[in-house]
């Protein structure tokens, strides 16, 4: 194991996130903490993916907003979504002049935006950094599973893909702000998992390897975090995830909170396994991780964001699915 | 991670959350068996206002195909199917829902490569096997001279 884990001696900070949250997510249980939640899943528009670029963009604007900047003091966006050649990300941003990173982490994509963008930020290359992702229920259906009115049965372990789209603004310090302390970059996992319809089984591996690397590393354990936040590992892949660190002799206890978990309650919004999406981990991220800190209800959070990295192609092959974590350490 | 990939593979098998098979059948053989009862009574009552058996089988086939396709672009077939699985995936009414979700859905595309190109693609395997097995039932009663 060769990982590495990154300190961040000039700390850079989230100094701004927003939040966009479609209907199904506005009435799970974070619904409260959201800046918006959308009343049309097509958002005015005459596609779900152009949706989904709006929504991305509208994030966006709002994020720099929040951060007290304008759009022309942003020195680069990184972003990513679930999309073919992520035309989601691409869209949202062609009629802007801001130096543009485009980046595919499947779910992940999220962290890795935010470390890369506190990477740039700590070398003093650039003063901000817009990380933004995507992710819309009805495109990715139609392009990894069938159609909406097609009628199938979803099996148990299966994840539903959040409609929403998050965006942070990583920049030098600032009081108050969410600071970036280091950062672990994953590698990428492949537990032998086959099955398309159990990502959170394909993800846990990957997230044990850079969770449990970052610990080791910093020689901290699960005691020193107030929080050990995964992207969307659901239901199935948390449950696997406590399990091989307990085959490590180490607990847990109440710190994990998957993103995948908390956004819908499964009980009564029939999710199943629970949330996926690049959107996902980026919402629950903007709309409750950052604002907890800031209140200093949490004062030490790892943030470790899963992609699971197959393709409908890779999935016909009978391939089995690679998975990757990247993790980045925050703090008051 | 201690395990390795085989014994992982075999760890989430063992632990997963596994699918209600017995309800599903359940439900399944319910759903199926009012879709073909529907089909029945439907055929009966073609047959008794004077159409040939043939022809009732026929108007049948119409009538469910036009149903199922009306309730698929009123957003009500989705959930029969999330109900009644293979019960309604089986019938032809889950062969229409096939065809018409993908017509609806990639309209988006445009009329020619869209809709019409990518209406078969649930469908398509459907229409191959169909093909192919009356092929075969014909050369079969060719060769043996049955008529």
């Amino acid at each position: 194991m060769n990982n590495k884990t990154i300190v961040l001696r000039s700390t850079p900070g989230i100094i701004g996130a927003a939040s966009f949250a479609g209907k199904k997510e506005g009435e799970g249980p974070l619904a409260a903490k959201f800046d918006v939640i959308l009343d049309d899943a097509k958002y005015l528009e005459k596609t779900w993916e152009k949706a989904e670029s709006k929504i991305q963009y509208d994030a966006y604007q709002t994020a720099v907003k929040k951060a007290e900047l304008n759009e022309a003091d942003i020195d680069c966006i990184i972003s990513g979504d679930l999309l073919n050649q992520c035309i989601a990300s691409t869209f949202a941003h062609r009629d802007s002049d801001t130096p543009y990173l485009g980046l595919y982490g499947a779910c992940s994509t999220f962290a890795e935006g935010i470390l890369i963008g506190a990477l740039m930020v700590n070398a003093g290359y650039i003063n901000h950094t817009a990380a933004c992702v995507s992710s819309h229920f009805c495109t990715a259906e139609r392009q990894f599973r069938t159609p909406l009115e097609y009628g199938a049965q979803r099996t148990p372990t299966a994840q539903w893909t959040v409609t929403g789209a998050g965006c942070a603004i990583i920049g030098t310090r600032r009081e108050n702000a969410p600071f970036i302390t280091a950062a672990t970059i994953g590698a990428i996992k492949d537990g032998g998992i086959t099955d398309a319809n159990n990502m959170g089984a394909a993800m846990a591996p990957a997230a044990f390897e850079t969770i449990y690397t970052h610990m080791k590393n910093t020689g901290t354990s699960p005691k020193d975090y107030d929080m050990i936040a995964t992207g969307d590992l659901g239901h199935v892949g948390a449950r696997l995830l406590r399990e091989l660190f307990e085959m490590e002799g180490i607990s847990l206890e109440n710190r994990l909170f998957d993103c995948g978990c908390e956004i819908f309650d499964s009980n009564t919004q029939d999710t199943h396994a629970g949330g996926s999406g690049a959107a996902c981990s980026a919402v629950v991220f903007c709309a409750h991780i950052v604002e907890e800190i800031k209140k200093r209800n949490l004062k030490r959070v790892l943030f470790a964001g899963t992609g699971a990295l197959q393709s409908v192609l890779s999935v016909q092959q009978k391939e089995s699915i690679p998975a990757i974590c990247h993790l980045i350490e925050l703090s008051v | 991670m201690k395990m390795t990939k085989r014994e992982y593979m075999a760890y989430v098998g063992d632990t997963m959350p596994k699918s209600p098979h017995a309800a599903n059948l359940l439900r399944a053989f319910i759903t199926g068996g009012l879709i073909c009862c529907v089909g029945q009574g439907l055929a009966n009552m073609f047959y008794y206002f004077n159409l040939s058996i043939d022809d009732a089988s026929a108007a049948t086939s119409v009538v469910l195909i036009g149903a199922a396709s009306l309730l698929t672009g009123l957003d009500l077939y989705g959930a029969i199917g999330k109900f009644g699985g293979a019960g309604s995936l089986v019938p032809i009414t889950g062969f229409a829902n096939s065809i018409v979700s993908a017509a609806l859905e990639f309209k988006s595309e445009g009329f020619v490569l869209g809709m019409c190109a990518k209406m078969f693609t649930l469908a398509g395997p459907v229409l191959v096997f169909g093909f192919s097995a009356s092929v075969i039932y014909g050369l079969i009663l060719f060769f043996s001279g049955v008529r």
